[in-house]
């Protein structure tokens, strides 16, 4: 009984095996036409609601509905997903025949390149990475040099002279806002100290886990530092509530002007300014560049003198240091200064 | 003989209700919760096999299959003993790290480069699965703790090597290990529209290997004993200890395969994006499967067929989430209906046991009034 069950499934595992192989019939994408329907967004893991980098970019597109007349579809990345995930999301939204195609996170980089070969007549986008292809655009921010000014505020800010910058995952694009904050100290302030940490070395729970950003946040404050810069995604929340329970202490936000967040009312007291990256910008940019038949592709950067970061000013705490923060963007912006990438 | 004819075909027809009865059950839930949802579901599942019956598809499901076959038979290999390796996470991915190092810096020909990735791989993951067992027979850390934290440990130490200057090198915004050379890449299948990752081969000798030591070799009998009764293993003359390290290498080294399709078929290299979790989704699958290599295949293809057609469900305007829940609701009711019918056979055969004893019992009293 045993030797023959074994033969049969044997038997049916081949015969499987070979109809797999046989079955090859119509490809999923040789129905698709290539009617206009719109802007395809695809979007890292969080979707349209992380009140922060996706919903930047979702809001360049609501703005494109709006003053450009297009149609879009929204896309969201899975918890740990692979690259065979991505770059059926892409093939589906430009076989449906989306265009452009944006992948909204450096996670997109591979797969818009592979994807884009297959969709030569559609313009693809990817935020925050550099991929190549003659219908790809790659969309960049001066993050850094956003940073520096949040540095030169920290330093202008801080009466101990001790501030801290805390990083959701220590990967190269945060690492970016690291260098850029710590040139901007010690530019403005050269006594100043700074301490400079993780909260994860490559786990992307570090932009979701707001316990272990207040756990550090206290730390600093302990040790006497009163101004602290978290660019950690949700996790900076909890910097935000550690840095609101001690008095004359600040906080710098990240992406969003996170004064103007409804969820971070209770902290906005001690919230000094926020790095603000202008996705949405961005995005609408490259949809009327589609539409007004001027696609863009190759690198676009979207710095300070590009009005891509910027330090938001709503609270007014910043206010009375306004002429040496303007002071930096206009040196940055002239090329006298050189902000860093990476630390 | 009539008899032990009469139960297989039984335990044949029993066999095929578990699986039967666990579609259908998971067939209605999802239907009745994609319904709440508000949506058609006869719909879904039209889209569905519309779409995950297309060529592109199912090579995709394939492709994505063969990891997690893999993932599903190194923890089969504990469950086989009643060990849970919860490391088959890490383990994967700190032995397709260390492969990767080792691979980008050696350029040899393929057919020396290529074992060489791999071994290495089965190495680090076999160590790795190693040290939770060497801690559960010397110290009695449990398996389960262990085995967690080391996942932890695992994710640090690659953390701490995938840097710029370190065993990293940066581009753009993520860091990966050097460039495997083209010499290390493996072979594809060429199939229209994209072709079958040549790995899959290689998860069918696994798949192989793994039937034939379990049930074929006193090796797998003194395993699979352990894992019935450890106090009866160890009464006739099994060395449990060295079982419990022997099995969770074993386990470890097939980890350490998991990686091999994505890194010598699609990155060429680890990186930042590297995949992760494919280890817990082994978990599933072993469960799915009932440990069984032809079950798992099944399983792991199912599960390829789920997330392909998944994305193509919110494409058409489904939750996304909803494939998650219909993957939860199929694992549960598989546990569920097997227990169901395993209480049923049991049952039936004891009654069968109870007439036959008594049918000769009758019979014995009808010889003593006769004579």
């Amino acid at each position: 009984m045993r030797r023959v069950s074994t033969i049969t499934v044997a038997g049916v595992t081949t015969a499987a095996l070979a109809f797999t192989l046989t079955a090859c019939g119509e490809s999923s994408t040789d129905s698709g036409g290539s009617k206009d329907k719109g802007v395809g967004l695809a979007f890292d893991v969080g979707g349209r609601d992380d009140h922060s980098f996706n919903e930047s970019a979702a809001r360049g597109l609501d703005k494109a509905e709006k003053e450009l007349k297009v149609g879009g579809k929204m896309m969201t990345a899975k918890n740990g997903e692979t690259e065979a995930e991505r770059e059926q999301r892409l093939s589906s939204l430009a076989d449906a025949g989306y265009n452009p195609v944006i992948g909204v996170g450096f996670n997109y980089k591979n797969s818009i390149e592979k994807v884009a070969k297959d969709f030569p007549k559609t313009t693809f986008a990817v935020v925050d990475s550099i991929a190549n292809g003659s219908n790809v655009a790659s969309i960049t921010f001066g993050e850094h040099e956003g940073s520096y000014l949040a540095g030169v505020a920290a330093a202008l800010k801080s009466k101990t002279h001790k501030v801290g910058f805390i990083g959701g995952v220590q990967n190269a694009l945060i690492q970016k806002f690291q260098a850029g904050f710590e040139q901007g100290v010690k530019d403005t302030d050269s006594k100043a100290e700074i301490r400079s940490e993780y909260l994860y070395t490559n786990n992307d729970k570090g932009f979701n886990d707001p316990a272990a950003a207040k756990d550090k946040a206290k730390g600093m404050l302990d040790s006497d530092i009163d101004v602290i810069y978290s660019a950690a995604g949700l996790s900076g929340n909890g910097s935000m509530e550690a840095v609101a329970g001690k008095k004359g202490a600040w906080s710098i936000g990240v992406d969003s002007d996170q004064y103007q967040q409804p969820g971070l009312e209770k902290y906005k007291s001690s919230i000094l300014t926020s790095v603000v990256k202008n996705v949405d910008v961005a995005v609408f940019d490259l949809i009327k560049s589609v539409q007004d038949g001027k696609p863009f592709t190759g690198e676009h950067k979207y710095l300070l003198k590009d009005n891509g970061v910027s330090l938001a000013t709503s609270g007014g705490f910043i206010d009375d240091i306004k002429p040496k923060i303007e002071e930096a963007k206009k040196n940055i912006v002239d090329g006298k200064i050189t902000v860093k990438t990476s630390p | 003989m009539s008899l032990a004819k009469k139960f297989d075909k039984n335990k044949l027809i029993l066999g095929l209700a578990a699986p039967l009865l666990a579609i259908v059950a998971a067939v209605a839930v999802t239907s009745v919760i994609i319904a709440i949802t508000g949506k058609d579901p006869f719909h879904a599942y039209q889209v569905m096999v519309d779409y995950g019956s297309k060529s592109d598809s199912q090579v995709w499901i394939i492709n994505k299959a063969v990891p997690y076959y893999l993932s599903a038979l190194a923890v089969a290999i504990g469950f086989r003993m009643n060990l849970f390796n919860i490391g088959v996470d890490g383990q994967y991915r700190i032995a397709a790290f260390f492969a990767a190092v080792v691979g980008g810096a050696m350029t040899m020909p393929g057919f020396i480069q290529i074992p060489v990735i791999i071994i290495t791989a089965m190495v680090v993951g076999a160590i790795w699965a190693g040290i939770a067992g060497l801690l559960k027979v010397t110290r009695g850390v449990n398996e389960v703790i262990s085995t967690i934290m080391l996942n932890a440990i695992g994710g640090s130490i690659i953390g701490y090597f995938l840097q710029d200057g370190r065993l990293g090198k940066k581009e753009g915004n993520m860091v990966h290990t050097p460039v495997l050379p083209d010499s290390a890449h493996f072979f594809e299948i060429p199939t229209q529209p994209k072709p079958i990752y040549g790995f899959v081969v290689i998860a069918a000798i696994a798949g192989l290997a793994y039937w034939f030591v379990l049930n074929r070799t006193r090796f797998g009998f003194d395993l699979r004993t352990v894992g019935q009764s450890e106090s009866a293993a160890a009464a006739s003359g099994v060395n449990v200890k060295r079982m419990v390290i022997t099995s969770m290498v074993l386990s470890g080294a097939t980890a350490g395969l998991v990686g091999m399709p994505t890194l010598l078929g699609i990155s060429y290299n680890y990186g930042t994006d590297f995949p992760v979790g494919i280890g817990f989704t082994g978990i599933a699958i072993a469960l799915l499967g009932r440990n069984n290599p032809v079950g798992m295949a099944l399983a792991a293809l199912l599960w390829g067929f789920l997330e392909r057609t998944g994305t193509q469900l919110e494409f058409e305007g489904y939750a996304q989430e909803i494939v998650g829940v219909v993957q939860g609701v199929i694992v549960l009711c598989v546990v569920i209906a097997y227990e169901i019918v395993r209480r049923y056979g049991l049952k039936t055969q004891q009654r069968k046991v109870g007439e036959e004893l008594a049918a000769q019992a009758r019979k014995s009293d009808k010889a003593e009034v006769s004579a």
